[in-house]
C-alpha cells in the first residue's frame, strides 16, 4: 500500500475499486521508480562502481609492491605465476585468453578501433582500370562494419582489462598462500569447484556469451546507430556514413521531416500501438473467460471436445493461419466471393483494405487467434473459485451476468493481472498478426516525399520493420526503436518488480 | 414450491441450448479456415480465389505437384531444412533454458538480480532491430547464405537463456529441503541438478521441448534475412511466403495451401499428443506471473 490509503480503506473497497486503486497505483510507480532510479540505485550503483575500482587499484599496487618477480612477470605474462607455481589449468586459461586476445587484436582488431572515430574516410568509387579499360569499383571503407567490429573490439578489451585484473589478483594470491606454508589449489580442486560452488560460472558461460554476441552487441550497435547518419544515401558499402548528434532525435520529435507530416505519422502510429494493445488485450481476456465460463459449466457436455477445437489454432503454425485468413478476407478473397454469390452484398466489403475496416478486422482475427490461450489458463484458475460464493450470490438474486462482473472477473484479474500486463506489452510488440494479415501491406498513411509509408494499421514494430527493409533509414528507425525500448521497458520493470512472483521469490524455499 | 422448482429446472436447459448454441457456432468459426484449406488443397482449378466453395474438380495434384515439381518451389527440401532445424534448436534450446534456470533458481550469487533485470529488458528490445548487426557478425564468420542453416539455428538459440521464465519458476516450486538433503549427503551442486532437479522437472521439459520445436516453423523476419533470397536456403516460412507472391499467387494458392496442410498436420498430432503439459506450461507460467 502507498502512503495515501490506510489498509483499512483499502479493505473497504469493492473488489472494481481495488483493481482500479491498483492500476492507478501501478502508473504512479512508474515515476517512483524513476525517482528511485536516480536517487538510489545511481548512486548506490555508482559506489559499487568506486568500491570495485578502489578494489582494482588496490590490487594491482599491492601486487605491484609486494609481489615476487614471478607475480610482476605475470603484469606482463598473464598466468605466469600460476604456471610458476604449478597451478597448470589456471594458469594456461589465463594464458590462453591472452594469446587470443593479441592475435585477435593484431590481426583484426586495431585497424577498426582506429577508425571509430570518424567511422571511415575513404569512399568506394568507380575507376578506370588502365589495363582492361573497364570501370572497377575499388572498396572504400565500409563505416557500418567499422562500427560493429570497433564495438566488438572494445567488447574485448574490457573483457581484457579484466581477465588481466584477475590474472594478477590470482597471481598474488597463489603467492599469499604458497608463503603462508598452505596447500595451494591443484587443478583437480579448480575442476571440482567448477560443478559446485562456481557451478553458475559453468551453467551460465554458454548462455551469456551467446546472449553478449548476438543480443547484447547488436543492441548496443544499434543505440549508436541512432546518433549516425546512416539512411538510404549513406549506405555501405557504396557510400559512408557518420556521426551526427542528436540530428535523428530532432528529425522525428521536431517535426522537421518529410514536410512535416513524419512526425504526424509517428503520432498515429503511436496511438493506434496504444489503442490496438488495449483492445486487443481486454477482448482476448473477456470472451477467453466467457467462453471458459460456458465451457466448465454443469451440465455441458464434450467438455474435451470444445476445448480441442479451440486449441487447433494454437497447434497449427501461427503463420499458416494468419497467411490463410488474410487471404480468405481479402477484397476477392472467399469471404467477399461467397456473400457476393448469395446476393448479401453488391459490392465487395474492404474487409483489409478500408483504413477503419482493417482495424476492426485485425482485433476480430486476433480475438480468433487469442481466445484459445485465455482459456487454458482460465480454466484452471475458474475452477478454483469457490462454488459458495456464486451459490450465495444466487440466493441474494443476483444474476448470471452480475456474477460474472462481481465475482468472476475480479477473481481472475486479481489472479492474472501480471499475464494481463505481459500481453499487453506482447501486444504493443505484435509483429505477426498484423503483418501476416495484410502481408504487410493495407491503407496507407499520407506521408509528403517519403518513399515508403506508414499503413493505417501498422504498428511501430511492423513500421520499423518496413523503414528498415524498405527504405533502409536506419538511424531514424533506431531512434523510435530506443523509445519503444524505453516505454516497454520501464513498464515491465515495473511489472516484474512488483509482482508477487519476485517479492516471495523464496516464499517455496 | 415444486411450480418453481420445475421452471427454474426449465431456465437452466433454456440456458445449457443457448450455451450449445454458441458452443456450436464458436467451433464452426475457429475450425472453417482449416476446413478451408483442406478443401483448397484440394481444388483441381487453378487462381487464388473462387466465387464458389466447393472446388468443382477434386485432385490430389496439389499434394503431388509438391514432391515432384521441385524446380521453382523446392519444398521437399524446405520441409527438410526446417525439420533439421527444428531439431537441432529444440536439443540446444532445451538444454540452455534448462541450466539458466537452474542456476539462476537454485544457485546464488552476486550478479543474480541484476542478470535476471538484464534479460528481462534485453528481451524488450524490438528483435529485427539487431538484425543486421547480427547478420554481419554471423558474415564476419561466414555463415551467411549457403551456411544459413547454421548460422540460422546460431541465431535461434543463441538468445535462447532470455526464456528462462516458466522454466525458473517452476524450478522455484521444487522444495529446496530436496537439495539439502543431498548436499549433507555429499552430493555436489552437478549431481544435485541431474539426479533431482531433472528427474522431477519433467513436465516442463516436455513444455519446454515442444515450443521449441514448434517456433521454427513459423519463423520468418531471421530466416529471409539470413539466407537473403538463396531458393536452396528457405525454410518453411519463407518458401510460403514467396508462393503468394503477386506473380504467383494464382498459379500456386491451391499449393500453398497443400503445403500448409503437410507442414500443420505432425506439429498439430504432436501439439496434441503433449497438450496437456503444454497448459500446464503456460497455466503455471502466467498465473505466478
Amino acid at each position: 500500500m502507498t502512503q495515501n490509503v490506510t489498509e483499512l480503506d483499502y479493505l473497504k473497497m469493492s473488489a472494481w475499486q481495488k483493481f482500479c486503486y491498483k492500476f492507478v497505483s501501478f502508473f504512479k510507480a512508474i515515476p517512483l521508480l524513476f525517482l528511485n532510479f536516480f536517487k538510489v540505485r545511481i548512486p548506490a550503483a555508482a559506489k559499487r562502481v568506486g568500491l570495485w575500482f578502489k578494489n582494482f587499484g588496490l590490487t594491482i599496487y599491492s601486487a605491484a609492491k609486494y609481489g615476487d618477480w614471478k607475480t610482476r612477470f605475470s603484469f606482463v605474462l598473464f598466468g605466469f605465476s600460476q604456471l610458476a607455481r604449478k597451478q597448470w589449468l589456471r594458469g594456461l586459461l589465463f594464458l590462453a585468453f591472452e594469446t587470443m586476445f593479441i592475435l585477435y587484436m593484431a590481426l583484426f582488431g586495431w585497424q577498426y578501433l582506429g577508425m571509430m572515430g570518424t567511422l571511415g574516410t575513404v569512399e568506394s568509387q568507380w575507376v578506370e582500370n588502365p589495363w582492361t579499360g573497364l570501370e572497377e569499383l575499388v572498396p572504400g571503407d565500409n563505416s557500418l562494419l567499422i562500427l560493429l567490429y570497433g564495438l566488438l573490439t572494445i567488447i574485448f578489451m574490457l573483457a581484457f582489462v579484466y581477465a588481466w585484473y584477475h590474472s594478477i589478483r590470482s597471481a598474488y594470491n597463489t603467492q599469499q598462500i604458497e608463503e603462508a606454508r598452505q596447500r595451494l589449489a591443484t587443478a583437480k580442486d579448480d575442476v571440482k569447484s567448477f560443478v559446485d560452488d562456481q557451478y553458475h560460472k559453468t551453467l551460465l558461460a554458454v548462455p551469456l556469451a551467446g546472449l553478449t554476441i548476438f543480443t547484447i552487441l547488436p543492441i548496443i550497435f544499434m543505440i549508436f546507430v541512432a546518433f549516425t547518419n546512416y539512411d538510404k544515401a549513406h549506405t555501405p558499402p557504396g557510400s559512408l556514413f557518420t556521426w551526427v548528434g542528436f540530428q535523428n532525435f530532432i528529425k522525428v520529435f521536431g517535426g522537421g521531416m518529410a514536410g512535416g507530416t513524419f512526425g504526424r505519422t509517428f503520432g498515429r502510429v503511436l496511438l493506434w500501438t496504444v489503442v490496438w494493445a488495449f483492445f486487443a488485450t481486454f477482448s482476448n481476456y473477456i470472451l477467453g473467460i466467457i467462453v471458459a465460463l460456458m465451457i466448465n459449466k454443469k451440465g455441458i457436455r464434450f467438455k474435451k471436445l470444445w476445448r480441442t477445437v479451440l486449441v487447433m489454432t494454437i497447434a497449427v503454425p501461427q503463420f499458416v493461419s494468419l497467411l490463410l485468413m488474410g487471404q480468405m478476407l481479402g477484397d476477392h478473397g472467399i469471404i467477399n466471393n461467397m456473400l457476393k454469390s448469395w446476393g448479401l452484398v453488391k459490392d465487395y466489403i474492404p474487409f483489409l483494405s478500408d483504413g477503419l475496416l482493417a482495424k476492426v478486422t485485425i482485433i476480430v482475427v486476433n480475438i480468433w487467434v487469442g481466445i484459445p490461450f485465455t482459456m487454458l489458463i482460465s480454466t484452471g484458475i475458474l475452477m478454483n473459485i469457490p462454488e459458495d460464493l456464486y451459490e450465495s450470490a444466487r440466493i441474494d438474486g443476483a444474476g448470471p451476468v452480475k456474477a460474472f462482473f462481481k465475482i468472476t472477473l475480479p477473481y481472475m484479474l486479481h489472479v492474472t493481472a501480471p499475464y494481463l500486463i505481459t500481453q499487453f506489452i506482447g501486444n504493443l510488440n505484435n509483429f505477426n498478426v498484423i503483418f501476416l494479415l495484410t502481408y504487410g501491406g493495407g491503407p496507407s498513411l499520407p506521408l509528403l516525399g517519403y518513399d515508403v509509408t506508414a499503413t493505417d494499421t501498422d504498428l511501430l514494430i511492423t513500421w520499423l520493420y518496413k523503414l528498415i527493409f524498405r527504405n533502409n533509414d536506419y538511424g531514424v528507425a533506431s531512434v523510435i526503436s530506443i523509445m519503444m525500448f524505453l516505454m516497454t521497458a520501464v513498464v515491465s520493470l515495473v511489472v516484474y518488480n512488483r509482482s508477487s512472483a519476485v517479492k516471495n521469490e523464496e516464499d517455496f524455499m | 414450491m415444486t411450480k418453481k422448482f420445475r421452471s427454474k429446472k426449465a431456465a437452466e436447459r433454456g440456458a445449457n441450448a443457448a450455451i450449445y448454441i454458441i458452443l456450436v457456432i464458436i467451433s464452426v468459426i475457429w475450425l472453417f479456415p482449416f476446413f478451408f484449406l483442406v478443401i483448397q488443397s484440394l481444388r483441381g482449378e487453378e487462381g487464388a480465389s473462387t466465387m464458389y466453395f466447393w472446388p468443382q474438380q477434386w485432385t490430389f495434384d496439389n499434394y503431388i505437384g509438391l514432391f515432384t515439381d521441385t524446380d521453382k518451389f523446392n519444398f521437399p527440401r524446405w520441409y527438410g531444412i526446417t525439420l533439421v532445424i527444428s531439431v537441432v534448436v529444440t536439443l540446444i534450446q532445451t538444454t540452455i533454458v534448462l541450466i539458466t534456470s537452474y542456476a539462476l533458481s537454485r544457485l546464488r550469487f552476486k550478479m543474480r538480480k541484476p542478470l535476471m533485470n538484464l534479460m528481462l529488458v534485453l528481451g524488450m528490445f524490438p528483435g529485427f532491430m539487431s538484425m543486421t548487426a547480427v547478420y554481419f557478425i554471423l558474415k564476419l564468420v561466414g555463415l551467411t547464405q549457403n551456411m544459413g542453416l547454421v548460422g540460422l539455428i546460431l541465431v535461434y538459440v543463441a538468445s535462447s537463456c532470455m526464456g528462462y521464465y516458466i522454466c525458473k519458476g517452476f524450478f522455484d516450486t521444487i522444495p529446496k529441503s530436496l537439495d539439502e538433503a543431498a548436499r549433507i549427503d555429499g552430493a555436489n551442486r552437478q549431481t544435485v541438478f541431474f539426479k533431482i532437479i531433472l528427474p522431477l522437472a519433467k513436465p516442463i521439459i516436455i513444455y519446454t521441448i515442444l515450443t521449441a520445436f514448434m517456433a521454427p516453423w513459423g519463423e520468418y523476419m531471421f530466416a529471409s534475412l539470413i539466407v537473403n533470397g538463396d531458393p536452396d536456403n528457405f525454410n518453411i516460412a519463407v518458401g510460403l511466403w514467396e508462393m503468394l507472391n503477386r506473380e504467383t499467387i494464382n498459379e500456386y494458392f491451391t499449393r500453398f495451401c497443400a503445403a500448409s496442410v503437410v507442414v500443420s498436420i505432425p506439429i498439430t498430432i504432436l501439439f496434441f499428443c503433449l497438450q496437456r503439459y503444454y497448459v500446464q506450461g503456460v497455466t503455471g507460467g502466467s498465473v505466478k506471473g
